[in-house]
């Protein structure tokens, strides 16, 4: 029970049951054409590029970091695979978009790198040292783009998103795939336990003998890949790069789903399945936008206030004052307290 | 004797540079791309064309100057922009429903104060994240423009359009819009309130060190909160402002300003971590990046885009800077 307070499961049970009222038909799944479709199954496919991006964030803040370039890196991935893509003199075959999912992902970790650089070598504060590439990525992006929306025909590239594995949408298969193998990698090796040293205190962690710079270093490396391919699954989408728009504000979603997830921003505590069930409860919370009939247009105010309800059941602040409140309701009748103790100490806990 | 008399010469000559040092260099930068653009282009280096720096962006000024404040106690807040957007919809709104003007500025202003005000009591109260608060904050003020209407709102009252059309004539062929007077007078009251009330030393001292701050019996909730109080109100005339500059309301206003803002703050030699930093460096940050657009408009051929990686890489070498002069300081 405490455990699952402290991942705070009550907000998407809430959201799914809210559009089970809704729409009788929320849970049913079926399958069609060897893909398997229905709403449970867009949340994850929709979601999967937000769960994606917030695993790479999951990591950073761990460190005590932030990344605020997660989504004009999406831009940048989009930009440079379908540029590439487009002005290929093959445009529809496999290996023209396999080259330019692999100079998205490149430049991605280069451009990972850099934040790292600045982070881990120079010293320079996370949140503006990934500020930087922010402010100057969307017009990075625009550059390649020369500021028009690329279009591209490329069965492969379309496939990232379209083709389904095992009935199993591609998109949801790499998302579980990455999120496993990060799991296995950080539960299961010393580094898991290493990342939480840095983020904890990362000069004792240096004299400790961890190499302190090196993680930093590979887990914005590893957030920007994260990114890079949650926009190229964006892209794919739409068989297009929208330098303007692809992964706006997709930073802020994803600090959001690790916050819900229980993650400290403080660093040095972090929980990959707590993000995953963020990342859920958010992709969630827009498609309940949808369903219920709010209008698209008001959505922000309704995430808002789940934001700050969320926060505000979450804060340890609150948490305290609603203990003290409870201990004073349960202190009232001390004298009948010894008379019926086994009932008491029941319903206490 | 003489020695000690060095060293403490020696210590204070470094000191004082080190601490106006980003705002020095700030100017220099503004100073040398003023006079670049001046070279390049014939009719850049007048008067008028600095004036027009402070005509289109005063409203970025004033929203700086809030934004100061939150970040010298160690802050942020990420609803400025939203709010400017909010604060115009607001204004349009009412005034289309046939409030009086000066009842809808002063609603408009009330409203900004009472939400910062909110997001500062649930920062420091409930102890979450500035980040996180304001985050909400952007979301929940951006969201209620559409609320209002998804629809632009044009304005056509009277007052707000005699605003909007004033010129201040400042002797000669120049002139200024009223908003640039109402932004300076933002900015001296911001240099008062900051450096010569009890209200702006513990906003320094709150950055500095929060737990030192409180020690000494500072106020430090009133600091913390107030700061916010200040960036909604700053953000509220902003919107304002902002008003007067495209005279409709809209949802899509200003998205995206909050980075400027922050921008401009960074590149004013304010430190993100708080404790240091002055509002007319901010107001610098303000000038330089309206500098980079202005020469983007006069250069004509160059894309829009480019102004957003000139930003980027002028905000790179400020924090490189800091840091270069943080680690001199230390060392």
């Amino acid at each position: 029970m405490r455990d699952l307070l402290r991942r705070p499961v009550w907000p998407l049970v809430a959201l799914l049951l809210l559009n089970l009222a809704v729409m009788p038909s929320f849970f049913a799944v079926r399958l069609q054409d060897g893909r398997l479709y229905g709403s449970l199954i867009d949340i994850l496919h929709n979601g999967a590029p937000l769960a994606l991006a917030a695993l790479g964030m999951t990591l950073v803040i761990a460190t005590r970091g932030i990344d605020l370039s997660v989504g004009t890196v999406v831009a940048i991935s989009g930009a440079v695979a379908c540029t590439w893509i487009a002005s290929s003199p093959d445009p529809a075959s496999p290996g023209t978009a396999l080259t330019g999912i692999g100079l998205a992902l490149a430049l991605a970790a280069a451009l990972g790198a850099w934040n790292g650089f600045l982070v881990a070598r120079l010293g320079i504060q996370p949140i503006i040292a990934t500020l930087v590439l922010m402010t100057a990525g969307r017009g990075l992006a625009q550059l390649v783009t020369d500021g028009q929306i690329i279009t591209v025909n490329n069965g492969f590239f379309a496939g990232i998103s379209g083709s389904a594995l095992l009935a199993v949408p591609l998109t949801v298969v790499v998302a579980a795939a990455v999120y496993a193998l990060v799991a296995l990698v950080t539960r299961r090796t010393a580094l898991g336990t290493l990342v939480e040293a840095v983020g904890i205190n990362p000069e004792a962690s240096r004299l400790a003998g961890v190499r302190s710079q090196s993680i930093v270093w590979t887990v914005y490396v590893f957030a920007a890949l994260c990114a890079a391919v949650a926009g190229l699954m964006i892209s794919s989408n739409v068989n297009a790069a929208d330098a303007n728009n692809a992964g706006l504000w997709l930073e802020l979603d994803a600090i959001l789903a690790v916050v819900i997830g229980g993650t400290s921003l403080a660093g040095g505590r972090y929980s990959i399945a707590g993000t995953l069930l963020g990342a859920l409860t958010i992709q969630t919370l827009t498609t309940t936008i949808y369903s219920v009939g709010i209008p698209p247009e008001v959505s922000l105010v309704f995430k808002a206030l789940v934001v700050i309800l969320v926060f505000l059941a979450q804060a340890p602040k609150v948490r305290a004052l609603m203990r003290r409140r409870r201990r004073r309701r349960d202190d009232a009748p001390p004298p009948a307290a010894t008379a019926v103790p086994a009932e008491t100490a029941g319903s206490g806990r | 004797m003489t020695a000690v008399a060095e060293r403490v010469r020696h210590a204070a000559g470094r000191r004082v540079p080190t601490r106006f040092l980003p705002v020095v260099v700030t100017f220099a930068l503004f100073v040398l791309m003023f006079a670049g653009g001046g070279l390049r282009y014939e009719s850049f280096a007048s008067g008028q064309v600095l004036l027009n720096l402070l005509i289109d962006n005063s409203f970025l000024v004033v929203l700086a100057v809030g934004m100061t404040f939150v970040i010298l106690t160690g802050g942020i807040d990420l609803s400025v922009g939203s709010v400017v957007a909010l604060s115009t919809m607001v204004a349009a709104a009412l005034l289309r429903a046939g409030w009086s003007p000066v009842l809808v500025m002063l609603v408009v202003l009330v409203g900004g104060a009472v939400f910062g005000l909110a997001m500062g009591a649930v920062i420091h109260y409930l102890e979450i994240q500035p980040f996180i608060v304001t985050l909400a904050g952007m979301f929940l003020a951006r969201g209620l423009c559409y609320v209002i209407d998804l629809e632009s709102i044009p304005i056509d009252d009277p007052l707000f359009r005699t605003i909007a059309q004033t010129a201040v004539p400042l002797g000669g062929e120049l002139f200024v819009s009223p908003s640039v007077l109402v932004a300076t007078v933002v900015v001296a009251i911001a240099v008062y309130v900051l450096h010569l009330t009890r209200f702006g030393r513990t906003v320094y001292a709150v950055g500095g060190n929060p737990q030192s701050a409180m020690l000494m019996g500072l106020r430090v909730a009133q600091a913390r909160v107030g700061v916010y109080v200040i960036s909604g109100a700053c953000s509220a005339l902003a919107g304002l402002l902002f008003t007067f500059y495209m005279l409709s309301g809209y949802s899509l206003h200003a998205v995206g300003m909050e980075l400027d803002a922050i921008a401009a703050v960074v590149i004013g030699g304010t430190l993100l971590t708080g404790g240091s930093g002055f509002v007319l460096g901010s107001v610098l940050g303000v000038l330089v990046l309206g500098t980079i657009q202005t020469i983007l408009s006069f250069e004509g051929t160059l894309s829009s885009w480019w102004s957003r990686i000139v930003i980027g890489l002028l905000l790179l070498v400020f924090v490189v800077l800091q840091r270069v002069l943080a680690r001199r300081g230390v060392a």
